[in-house]
C-alpha cells in the first residue's frame, strides 16, 4: 500500500475493499450458492410447518369414521410397505446422484437422477391406484372427516412428490447441457433436499397413518 | 364456458358500490391514459415493474399499501356514519348483506393488503440499508413476492364489481363461511385473494431471514445490527413458520367449498372449532408480525431524534425474540368461550399477560432514550410519542381481556373492537406513518413538509381518540360488534362521536396526502444533499439520498452498533478512492408473469372456470421452468459508471 493511501487511511471511515479479482468473483458465485441453499432450507421449515398443520388436522379429525369405511378396513400395510420402499430407494439413488456430482461424473448423475425419476414415478403410481381404489370403494374424500384428512395429507404429500418430479425432470435436461454446469451443484443440492425431507414426512405419514391406523 | 360467471354478477341494482367501482375505473383509466398521453409505458416498464431493486419494490409495496389504505377506510366510514344514523326506527343506509361485506372487506383489506404491504416494503427498503448490503439474497424471489401481492391485491378489488365479498367478518369462520352457508363467490373471492398473497409474504420472509443472515456487511454481529433489523429477523421468522397454518387452513375451507370434504362441517365428524385454532394459530403470530417491525421503527427514530444512542440495546433485542416466541404460545385467547376449561384458559391467559412484561421494557426503554436526551420534536418523534401514549392504554386493555372471565362478558363487544384498533393503529399504523416520515428522504431525496405532518398526526390522534374511546365504553355497556342496527337510544350519542372521530382521522389523511403532494411541488426547498438529514446514526444514512441501485459503492466495514455515528465521531467527510466494479442482479418480467398467471388462476378458480384456471396453474409451471433456463442474469456495472453515478449522487463525498 502506498503512503498516499495510508494517510487517506487514517482519516476514512471504511476500510477499501480488496480489489475485485477473477478469484474474488468466483468466490462471490459460490457465496451465492450458499446462500441459495440456506434459503432453500428455510422454505423447507416452512414447508415442514404446513404438515405439521396437516399432521395435527389429522389428529384431531383421524378417528371421525362419520359411521363410513374405519382406517382398519382401508388400508393395506403390505400395499403401504411397496410404497415406502420406492420412496426410500429413490432417497438412496439420488444420494448417488449427488456423489456422482462430486466425482464429477456426468453420466452417473444422469443416470442416477433418471432412476429416482422412475422410482418416485413408481411411488405416485402406486398411491394414486390406492386413491382410485378407495374412491371407488365409496371412501372418498367426502365420505367423512377422517376421509377428507387423509386425502388431503396424503395427497398434499403426493403433490410435493409430483412437483419434485417435474423439478427432476428439468434437471435431467439441464444437468446433460453443459452451459449449466456453474449452477448445476447448487440446484441438484436444492433439489436432493427437497427430495430427502419428503421422505422424512412420508416416514411421519407412514406411521401416524397407516401404523397406527391399522393397528387401531 | 365461464363456470358461474355471467351478466348477473354486476351489482347493477346496488347504486353504492357499482359508484365505487366505477370511481376505481375511473382512476384507473386516468393512470393508464397518462402514462400513454406522456409516453412513459417503456420507463414504467424498465424502471418499475421489471425491476429488482429492493428499494423500488419496497415504493411499490408501500403504494400499494396507501391505496388499500383509502379503500380500508372508506369502508370505516360507511360503517360509522351507518351506525351513527341506523337506530330506533331508521334503517341507514347500508343494507345489511353489503354492510356485511363491508365489514369483512375492511378487516381483510386492513391486515392483508394495508398493514402487510406497507410493513414489507418498508423491510424491504430499509434493511438492505442498514446492514450494508447491495440488495436483498434472492432479488428475482422479491420481485415475485411482490407480484404475488399484487395479484391478491387485483383479485380483493375485482370483487368489488364482478360478484361479491364475503359477509363473514374478516377471518371466515365456518360454518358461515361453508357452501351451505354462503352459496355466493364472496368467500372465494376471500379465500384466493389471501392465498395467493399469501405466498408471496411466506417468500418475502424467506428471502429476509436469508438476507439479514448473509448479507450483513463484515464486522456487522448479529449484536451490532440496527434494531428494526432484529424486529425485521422476528417479524420474518414468525411469517415462516406462521403462514403456512394460513395456507393450510384456507386450503381446508377451499377443498370443504370445492370438493365438498368434511373438516369444518357440522355434519360427517367435521370440526368447526379446528378452523378457529387453525386460523388463530397463525393470527396472533401475525399481529407481532406487524407491531414488531413498527417497534423497530420506533427505536430508530427514538435515538435518532433524541440524539442519544438506544437505551438498553441488548434487552430490546431480547424482548424482541421473547415476544416473537411468546405470540405462538396465546392464540386460545380469542376464543375462550370455546369451552376448552380453567386450565386451558388458565394457561393462554396467563401466556397473554406475560407478553405485558417484554413489552412493556420496550417502552421504558424508548423513555430511558428520550431521558436527559436532546430531543427534536419532528414529525417521526410525534408519531412515536402519540404511540407510546395511545399503545400502553391499549396494552392496558389487552391485559385486561387475557383474563379469561372478564373476557367472557366482553367477547365479542365493541369493546373489543376498540382493543384491537388501538394497538393497530396507534402501534402499527403510527409505527408506519413515522417511518414513513423518517426514511422518505432516503428514498427520494427530499424531505416531506413538517407543517403538513403535524397536521396529519395531530388529526389522527385526535380523531383516534373520538372514534374508538366511544367504542370502550358501549362495549362495556354491552354492544356487540358487527351490529348495523340497534335499538338502544343510549349508545346513539358514542356512535356519533365515534363518526366525529372517523371524519377527524378522515382529516389526517387528506393532510397525509397534501403533504406528499405539496413536498413533491416543493421539493428544491428539502432537497437532502447530505444523505444524512436526520443525523442519523445506522448505515442507511451513510450513502446519497437517494441512494444509487448498488446502495454501497464499496461495502462498508463495521466496528460497532451506530455504525454510522461511530464513523461521523471519527471523520467528518466520506472519502472513496477506488471504486470496485459491482455485481448487479438484471431485470426480469418473470415475477410479473408468473403473478399475472396467478391472478388468472385466481379469478378462475373463484368462478369455477376450469379451462382457465388450467391455464392459470400451467402457465405458473411454465414460467418458472423457462425462468430457471436463463443463465444470464447478472451483469457488472463497470467501476468507471460506479465513480460517474458516485459523483452524481453526492458530489461532496467524493
Amino acid at each position: 500500500m502506498t503512503t498516499e493511501l495510508l494517510n487517506v487511511e487514517t482519516v476514512r471511515p471504511y476500510v477499501p475493499p480488496p480489489l475485485p479479482s477473477v478469484h474474488a468473483e468466483a468466490s462471490e458465485h459460490r457465496t451465492a450458492g450458499i446462500t441459495t441453499v440456506l434459503g432453500f432450507w428455510i422454505y423447507l421449515m416452512s414447508d415442514c410447518l404446513l404438515f405439521a398443520a396437516l399432521f395435527a388436522t389429522y389428529s384431531v379429525l383421524g378417528r371421525e369414521f362419520a359411521g363410513g369405511p374405519t382406517s382398519k378396513e382401508l388400508f393395506d400395510l403390505p400395499y403401504v410397505l411397496a410404497e415406502t420402499l420406492c420412496l426410500l430407494a429413490s432417497s438412496f439413488t439420488y444420494g448417488m446422484v449427488m456423489v456422482a456430482l462430486k466425482a464429477d461424473n456426468r453420466g452417473r448423475v444422469l443416470g442416477f437422477l433418471l432412476l429416482t425419476f422412475v422410482l418416485g414415478l413408481g411411488f405416485i403410481g402406486l398411491e394414486v391406484k390406492e386413491f382410485v381404489r378407495m374412491i371407488g370403494e365409496g371412501a372418498g374424500p367426502d365420505r367423512s372427516a377422517f376421509l377428507s384428512a387423509f386425502f388431503t395429507l396424503v395427497g398434499t404429500h403426493g403433490l410435493h412428490v409430483t412437483g419434485g418430479l417435474v423439478w427432476m425432470a428439468v434437471m435431467l435436461v439441464q444437468a446433460s447441457l453443459r452451459r449449466f454446469d456453474a449452477v448445476l451443484p447448487t440446484r441438484l443440492t436444492c433439489l436432493s433436499l427437497f427430495w430427502h425431507f419428503l421422505d422424512i414426512i412420508w416416514i411421519g405419514v407412514f406411521t401416524v397413518v397407516y401404523l397406527a391406523g391399522a393397528m387401531s | 364456458m365461464l363456470g358461474k360467471l355471467s351478466l348477473d354478477a354486476l351489482p347493477l341494482d346496488q347504486p353504492v358500490i357499482m359508484g365505487a367501482f366505477g370511481f376505481m375505473g375511473l382512476v384507473a383509466f386516468s393512470v393508464l391514459a397518462a402514462l400513454t398521453y406522456f409516453g412513459r409505458w417503456k420507463w414504467l416498464w424498465t424502471e418499475w415493474l421489471t425491476t429488482v431493486d429492493h428499494k423500488k419494490i419496497g415504493v411499490m409495496y408501500i403504494i400499494l399499501a396507501l391505496v388499500m389504505l383509502l379503500r380500508g377506510f372508506s369502508d370505516a366510514i360507511m360503517m360509522r356514519t351507518q351506525l351513527a344514523l341506523a337506530h330506533g326506527g331508521a334503517v341507514g343506509y347500508l343494507p345489511p348483506e353489503h354492510y356485511d361485506q363491508i365489514f369483512s372487506a375492511h378487516g381483510a383489506i386492513m391486515i392483508f393488503f394495508m398493514a402487510m404491504p406497507f410493513v414489507i416494503g418498508m423491510i424491504n427498503i430499509v434493511v438492505p440499508l442498514q446492514i450494508g448490503a447491495r440488495d436483498v439474497a434472492f432479488p428475482f424471489l422479491n420481485s415475485l413476492s411482490f407480484w404475488l401481492t399484487v395479484a391478491g391485491f387485483g383479485l380483493i378489488n375485482v370483487s368489488l364489481g364482478i360478484g361479491e365479498f364475503a359477509r363473514t367478518g374478516w377471518l371466515a369462520y365456518p360454518p358461515l363461511s361453508e357452501l351451505g352457508y354462503s352459496p355466493g363467490v364472496g368467500v372465494d373471492y376471500y379465500i384466493w385473494s389471501l392465498q395467493i398473497s399469501g405466498v408471496g409474504t411466506t417468500l418475502s420472509g424467506v428471502n429476509f431471514i436469508a438476507t439479514i443472515l448473509r448479507n450483513r456487511a463484515p464486522g456487522m454481529t448479529l449484536m451490532r445490527m440496527p434494531v428494526f433489523t432484529w424486529t425485521a429477523l422476528c417479524s420474518s421468522i414468525q411469517i415462516v413458520a406462521a403462514f403456512p397454518i394460513l395456507t393450510i387452513c384456507l386450503a381446508l375451507l377451499s377443498l370443504d367449498r370445492y370438493l365438498g370434504m368434511h373438516f369444518f362441517t357440522n355434519d360427517l365428524g367435521g370440526n368447526q372449532m379446528m378452523y378457529v385454532n387453525l386460523i388463530w394459530a397463525w393470527g396472533h403470530p401475525e399481529v407481532y408480525i406487524l407491531i414488531l417491525p413498527a417497534f423497530g421503527i420506533f427505536s430508530e427514530v427514538v435515538a435518532t431524534f433524541s440524539g442519544k444512542r438506544l437505551f438498553g440495546y441488548v434487552p430490546m433485542v431480547v424482548a424482541t425474540m421473547v415476544i416473537a416466541v411468546l405470540s405462538f404460545l396465546v392464540w386460545l385467547h380469542h376464543f375462550f368461550t370455546m369451552g376448552a376449561g380453567g386450565d386451558v384458559n388458565g394457561f393462554f391467559g396467563i401466556a397473554t399477560m406475560i407478553i405485558a412484561i417484554p413489552t412493556g421494557v420496550k417502552v421504558f426503554n424508548w423513555l430511558f432514550t428520550m431521558y436527559r436526551g436532546r430531543i427534536r420534536f419532528s414529525v417521526p418523534m410525534l408519531w412515536t410519542i402519540g404511540f407510546m401514549i395511545t399503545f400502553v392504554i391499549g396494552g392496558m386493555t389487552g391485559v385486561l381481556l387475557a383474563v379469561p372471565p372478564a373476557d367472557f362478558v366482553l367477547h365479542n363487544s365493541l369493546f373489543l373492537v376498540a382493543h384491537f384498533h388501538n394497538t393497530i393503529i396507534g402501534g402499527v399504523v403510527f409505527g408506519l406513518l413515522a417511518g414513513f416520515n423518517y426514511w422518505f428522504p432516503k428514498v427520494f431525496g427530499f424531505r416531506l413538509n413538517e407543517k403538513l405532518g403535524r397536521c396529519a398526526f395531530w388529526c389522527w390522534l385526535v380523531g383516534f381518540y373520538l372514534a374508538f374511546i366511544p367504542l370502550y365504553i358501549v362495549g362495556l355497556m354491552g354492544m356487540t360488534r358487527r351490529l348495523n342496527h340497534y335499538d338502544n337510544p343510549d349508545w346513539h350519542p358514542f356512535m356519533i362521536v365515534a363518526a366525529v372521530g372517523a371524519v377527524v382521522i378522515l382529516c389526517g389523511i387528506v393532510f397525509q396526502l397534501v403533504q406528499l403532494v405539496v413536498s413533491i411541488v416543493q421539493r428544491e426547498k428539502t432537497r437532502d444533499l447530505t444523505g444524512d438529514p436526520w443525523n442519523g446514526r445506522t448505515l442507511e444514512w451513510a450513502i446519497s439520498s437517494p441512494p444509487p441501485a448498488y446502495n454501497f459503492a464499496e461495502i462498508p466495514i463495521v466496528t460497532g452498533r451506530d455504525a454510522f455515528w461511530e464513523t461521523k465521531k471519527r471523520s467528518t467527510a466520506r472519502q472513496v478512492v477506488r471504486f470496485p466494479r459491482i455485481h448487479m442482479p438484471r431485470n426480469t418480467s418473470a415475477g410479473l408473469v408468473i403473478g399475472g398467471f396467478a391472478l388468472v388462476l385466481g379469478f378462475a378458480l373463484v368462478w369455477h372456470i376450469w379451462w382457465m384456471a388450467a391455464a392459470g396453474a400451467v402457465g405458473i409451471v411454465a414460467t418458472a421452468i423457462a425462468y430457471s433456463f436463463k443463465l444470464n442474469r447478472e451483469y457488472f456495472l463497470s467501476a468507471l459508471d460506479v465513480e460517474r453515478s458516485e459523483k452524481l449522487l453526492s458530489p461532496a463525498a467524493v
